[in-house]
């Protein structure tokens, strides 16, 4: 059960703006609801006048009666077709409202800082886009379609009621809201169970989790016994708290419509006393019921007490949902990347410098990181940064293709202005796409979507025809691979990467670079799945494209730091030493250490 | 589905009493309309006061009645579901724990997680509701009906020819939308999937600059998945109108034939009311019974994937009583090949290889070459296809599964940790470990320093998912929960490449000088990690191109030169 917390003020406004685009829609859906509630509670006085024509042998007045039930027959089929077209007017404006909000947020994540995607679970981003919205929108509908129709059909009853009876509308006004006070009482008293019954809910998902995660594991060491006992244990208690959350929420219902009987019963009989009259003073009060006015009065009992149930429920669904949408617009509403500049350059031919200049960084303000970090790689120079693992190695990678801006300092790209002239920018004053284009990057994390082969590895390039994807493919070795899949390049792969291994989507990945062919490198620990040979494979490829290509390798693999013009070794992300393979190990410091405890027999 | 409904004959009183009640409830609902026209007919035509309160007190009596047997019901009601899916959780945990590892390959660890989770409960749901409701609806239907040719016939007939209609509406209507809603709910699953996917690979997304392919595509899954809502809901929002046609129309119908019979002096006004009363009633009936249906075809739907699951096939088929067990360690492979559930190629080929007891055996070779394989068939995890492992001179297929396992320790190559102490999970080694043998375990691991800086050492709580250690230090305590058994074989499957490479070398180290001498495979990708091995069996696309020692390897296999020269460029 969720707690209920305070909805900022903001939600409300939010969603009316959304629903603000389908407004005439809106007032037509009211204009529906509201014909089809007065007509439905018409047709109850309509039949109770027929019951009074009705008196008995010989003493119907059928000419009369006729004329009231076409009546009744023109509202019947009114009434229907007003609520159907309300009902597909709401659905039409929740889905579209919700389809706008979903779209909104889709898009916010294509512009959110990589500091909000890389600090929020993606579970909880999805849940956002996804179940929230889908939450939001049965709350809007049921909103829609039954909190408007639910008041009118309150006040319309009571109007009624009261041309027919002003006193039994009295009773009947006094002892409705007992159903409610119930309800209430049996929620408050089961609160506590539900919360529970949550509790042991979430222990009982986490033990699942575990469990199914680990099945080689219990498997292997025959745990299987011992695993059951123990969810046993907690499932017994979950069936405890189950068995008495349901139950007594389950009371609901009888109780509240006990109250309703109560209602019913006391209509009957002050009812049935005021047609034969009281024979006293109170006659002045409950004079003018007729047989087919109490048959009206009976009906109308039976269903006012129905929207008060469906608004206290709608209330609760509605508290839910605009929990959702708020969640929703915490998204829509996250502060997203700072925009490029105005007057940003456009790169189309960069020279390979990358200047790093007094740079420094974090990711959070108390934790200092990189520290007037200051680097010139000159065009062409293969850059190995090396490390213990959570060094901080992926973070300069993060600041090169500006995932990160820098907290101070700079880093700049050269490159060949429109006119012909050799530049030097701050990267913070080019556009990230070209920024990015000039870069191919393999990440540690493969990532691989839904798709075909093809699909995927034309991500690299999306212009690129049948030949250059195979030479792309064969020359990062993925070709032999790819060739022995049932459908070859047009076999479909599942979520993340479905059925391949780890070290086939990595190659995928290469071969999308490969494609791309961009004029520098980023290469962050790509291939750290991949076993020696394949990799000294790739690597003979990527010594290819390398040449006359700026590169920035993160890998743990001595071997292939070794042949680095420039290495960078980092340690609890901070840059400790900075040279080449023969200088530093001459230094014998952290990376002489390092290097030897890798071949350390 | 037979299978989840036997779960329910053990609540045979709760089944059987939950509807009872609720019939009896709904049967004193129906004599409601025959006091209301007997206080019409009799108190209100005659004046009879003292039988307007005494009928007005059978009401209340009637209320009262109504909501006991409600309670009574609801309770074994939720008595039955709860506790029928309780055990059927139980079983399903159980059947999912001994599945072999072809079966939870293909169901995958979300869909098992699901089963266990979310279609539990919606089946729960669905069996509360259902011994609630279900037969409350048709009985308050049908019951009306009855109830109408007792007071005339001629009335009654409006019933006949109403009902038939109304359920032609609401099943039709169901029957319609069901397929739908389960396209809507494939729509939403992709819509899923592509948001997922855009945040999980941002950083490659914006390096590429597909922000805007991106969004193109989640707008129209979106525009056709809200296109598709709309469609469906236009047909499902058919059902409260038409209903409420035909019943209305059914009520004008039957006040005019009332108003005739009534002319005719074969029944009174207050009997008109009644018809009129338990036509409403009907009303009241269908519009809960439409909700319930959604309900229960949801339930139904994860009660026939719940039942998938509980019908797969165990590991273990038949007890193996020949008790044998593991004495020496020694491993043969005699023509092995495997061909996994689904797939078009074998993993592995015609691989034999013999391991003698005490032996350091390697396993190397590239990715996907079928080192895990190859390993993965010594426990029998997976059968072999074709050819067959020994284990002391007996297919492990004669063995008990777990008499077999009992002896062999495995370190997996994703290191998994269970919620508990640090003891607890060595015990998961051996049950039996004193605290002496499992710091002993943790010394060989390279795990006595880290748990000796930890809060309550031993005591220490592994979070879930072991989120409180580091890859390293998770990966040591796998190795010694698999050392804490002192087994006969053991394994240790690329399962210490978070160690920086001194670590990595003292645990080699250590587990080379083990004074229970098993018979060890190391399987690595890195040529240094098997240098120290006695023989070294040598995998390319899934055949055995070499098996020696590391010297007589480097002598006379390609690949294995290949390799090693990667990590040792200038020894070769």
């Amino acid at each position: 059960m969720k707690s209920k917390r305070k909805i900022s003020k903001g939600t409300i406004p939010k969603i009316l703006s959304y629903i603000g685009k389908y407004r005439i829609l809106f007032a037509l859906s009211l204009l529906m609801g509201a014909v089809s509630v007065c007509l439905t509670l018409y047709i109850p006085l309509l039949v109770g006048k027929a019951i009074d024509l009705i008196i008995g042998k010989d003493a119907v007045d059928f000419g009369k009666m006729t004329e009231i039930l076409l009546l009744g027959i023109v509202c019947v089929v009114v009434a229907t077709l007003s609520q159907w077209i309300m009902g597909v007017i709401n659905n039409r404006i929740t889905y579209n409202v919700v389809r706008d909000m979903r779209k909104d947020a889709f898009v916010k994540t294509e512009i959110l800082p990589l500091s909000y995607i890389d600090t929020h679970p993606t579970g909880e981003t999805v849940s956002r886009v996804i179940s929230d919205a889908d939450q939001f929108a049965d709350g809007l509908l049921l909103g829609f379609s039954q909190f408007f129709t639910g008041v009118l059909t309150i006040v319309g009853t009571l109007f009624f009621m009261l041309t027919i009876s002003p006193a039994i509308t009295v009773i009947v006004v006094v002892l409705t809201p007992i159903s409610l006070f119930v309800a209430a009482f049996i929620a408050r008293k089961t609160h506590r169970m539900f919360t529970l019954r949550a509790a042991t809910n979430a222990k009982q998902t986490a033990f699942i989790d575990e469990s199914i995660t680990s099945h080689n594991v219990i498997t292997a060491f025959g745990l299987k016994d011992k695993k059951q006992q123990a969810f046993d244990e907690i499932n017994r208690e979950f069936e405890k708290y189950s068995i008495r959350a349901i139950f007594f929420s389950a009371l609901t219902n009888p109780c509240t419509r006990f109250v309703n009987s109560i209602v019913y019963a006391a209509v009957v009989v002050v009812g049935a006393l005021s047609v034969i009259g009281f024979g006293s003073g109170l006659d002045l009060f409950f004079s003018g019921i007729t047989v087919g006015s109490l048959a009206t009065l009976l009906s109308y009992a039976n269903q006012y007490t129905k929207p008060f149930n469906e608004i206290s429920g709608v209330f609760t669904e509605l508290q839910n949902s605009l929990a959702c949408a708020e969640r929703i617009f915490e998204l829509i509403d996250a502060k997203p990347e700072v925009a490029d500049k105005e007057n940003s350059v456009k790169v189309d031919t960069p020279s390979g410098d990358v200047v790093f200049k007094d740079v420094c960084f974090s990711y959070t303000p108390d934790k200092k990181l990189i520290q007037n970090l200051s680097l010139e790689v000159e065009s062409g120079k293969k850059v190995a940064i090396v490390g213990p693992t959570g060094c901080g190695k992926t973070t300069l990678i993060n600041l090169i293709m500006r995932f990160y801006d820098v907290s101070s300092g700079s880093v700049s790209i050269g490159y060949t202005d429109g006119s012909g002239n050799e530049k030097l920018s701050d990267i913070r004053d080019i556009t990230r796409r070209s920024l990015r284009s000039c870069y191919g990057m393999v990440l540690q994390e493969t990532w691989i979507k839904r798709g075909t082969i093809r699909d995927n590895i034309l991500i690299g390039k999306p212009s690129a025809t049948e030949e250059e994807i195979i030479a792309a493919a064969k020359a990062s070795h993925a070709h032999s691979f790819i060739k022995r899949l049932p459908n070859g390049y047009d076999t479909l792969i599942g979520e993340d990467g479905g059925n391949l291994s780890q070290g086939q989507k990595q190659l995928l990945c290469i071969t999308r670079v490969m494609l791309a062919l961009p004029p520098m490198l980023i290469l962050d620990e790509a291939t750290s799945s991949i076993d020696t040979r394949t990799e000294m494979r790739i690597q003979d490829a990527f010594g290819k494209i390398m040449e006359g290509r700026t590169s920035f390798i993160v890998a743990h693999r001595l071997s292939t730091i070794r042949s680095a013009d420039i290495i960078l070794v980092m340690k609890d992300g901070n840059i400790i030493e900075k040279g080449n393979h023969d200088t530093l190990m001459a230094l014998g410091g952290f990376y002489c250490e390092l290097y030897n405890a890798g071949l350390a027999k | 589905m037979k299978k989840l409904i036997s779960y329910l004959r053990d609540y045979k009183k709760e089944t059987f009493v939950a509807p009872l009640f609720k019939l009896l409830e709904a049967g004193f609902e129906l004599i409601v309309p025959l006091i209301v026209a007997m206080i019409i007919d009799d108190g209100i035509a005659k004046g009879d006061k003292p039988l307007i309160f005494r009928m007005s007190l059978v009401l209340l009596s009637l209320a009262l009645i109504g909501w006991t047997c409600a309670v009574v019901a609801q309770y074994f009601a939720a008595k039955a579901a709860v506790g029928a899916t309780a055990k059927i959780k139980a079983d399903l945990f159980g059947k999912i724990m001994s599945l072999s590892f072809s079966e939870t390959d293909t169901l995958g660890n979300s869909t098992m997680i699901t089963r266990m989770t979310s279609d539990c409960a919606l089946f729960q749901n669905a069996v509360n509701l259902f011994l609630r409701l279900f037969l409350r609806a048709p009985i308050i239907v049908f019951g009306a009906m009855i109830m109408a040719f007792t007071i005339s016939v001629k009335a009654a007939l409006v019933f006949v020819g109403v009902i038939p209609l109304l359920s032609l509406v609401v099943f039709g209507i169901m029957q319609i939308t069901v397929p739908l809603y389960r396209k809507v709910q494939e729509k939403l699953d992709g819509l899923l999937g592509i948001t997922r996917e855009n945040l999980t690979g941002a950083r490659v997304l914006r390096a590429f600059c597909r922000e805007d392919e991106e969004i193109k595509q989640f707008s129209e899954t979106n525009k056709s998945l809200s296109a598709m809502q709309v469609f469906v809901g236009k047909i499902a929002g058919l059902t409260n109108p038409l209903t409420f046609l035909l019943i209305n129309t059914a009520i004008i119908v039957l006040i005019y034939v009332g108003a005739l019979e009534v002319n005719s002096g074969s029944l009174t006004q207050g009997e008109v009311i009644a018809l009129y009363n338990y036509m409403s009633q009907i009303l009241v009936e269908l519009i809960k019974l439409a909700s319930l249906i959604v309900t229960v075809t949801k339930g139904y739907a994860s009660a026939k994937r719940i039942t998938a699951v509980l019908e797969m096939p165990s590991e273990v088929t038949e007890e193996k009583n020949c008790g044998k067990e593991v004495t020496s360690g020694k491993v043969e492979f005699r023509n092995v090949s495997l061909t996994y559930k689904n797939a078009g190629a074998p993993s592995l080929s015609n691989i034999s290889f013999v391991a003698n007891p005490g032996e350091i055996i390697g396993v190397i070779g590239g990715t996907g070459s079928g080192k895990s394989s190859v390993i993965n068939l010594i426990p029998g995890f997976y059968p072999a296809s074709e050819g067959s492992v020994e284990i002391d001179g007996t297919d492990i297929s004669d063995y008990d599964p777990d008499t077999l396992r009992k002896s062999i320790g495995v370190v997996p190559q994703y290191a998994k940790l269970f919620r508990g102490t640090v003891r607890e999970n060595m015990l998961c080694g051996n049950e039996d470990a004193t605290d002496d043998e499992i710091w002993q375990a943790l010394k060989d691991a390279q795990a006595y320093d880290f748990i000796m800086q930890k809060d309550g050492k031993l005591d220490y709580m592994i979070e879930n998912g072991g989120k409180n250690l580091s890859g390293g230090q998770k990966q040591r305590l796998t190795v010694a929960r698999a050392l804490v058994r002192r087994p006969k074989i053991l394994i240790l499957d690329d399962s210490t490449s978070a160690l920086d490479y001194k670590t990595d070398s003292l645990l080699r180290k250590a587990v080379a000088d083990l004074d229970y001498k098993p018979t060890v495979f190391i399987v690595s990708q890195r040529a240094s990690s098997v240098l120290n091995s006695d023989k070294t069996v040598v995998l390319e696309d899934g055949e055995c191109v070499g098996y020696g020692s590391p010297a007589e390897l480097l002598k006379n296999c390609d690949v294995y030169r290949e390799i090693y020269r990667c990590q040792f460029p200038e020894q070769v």
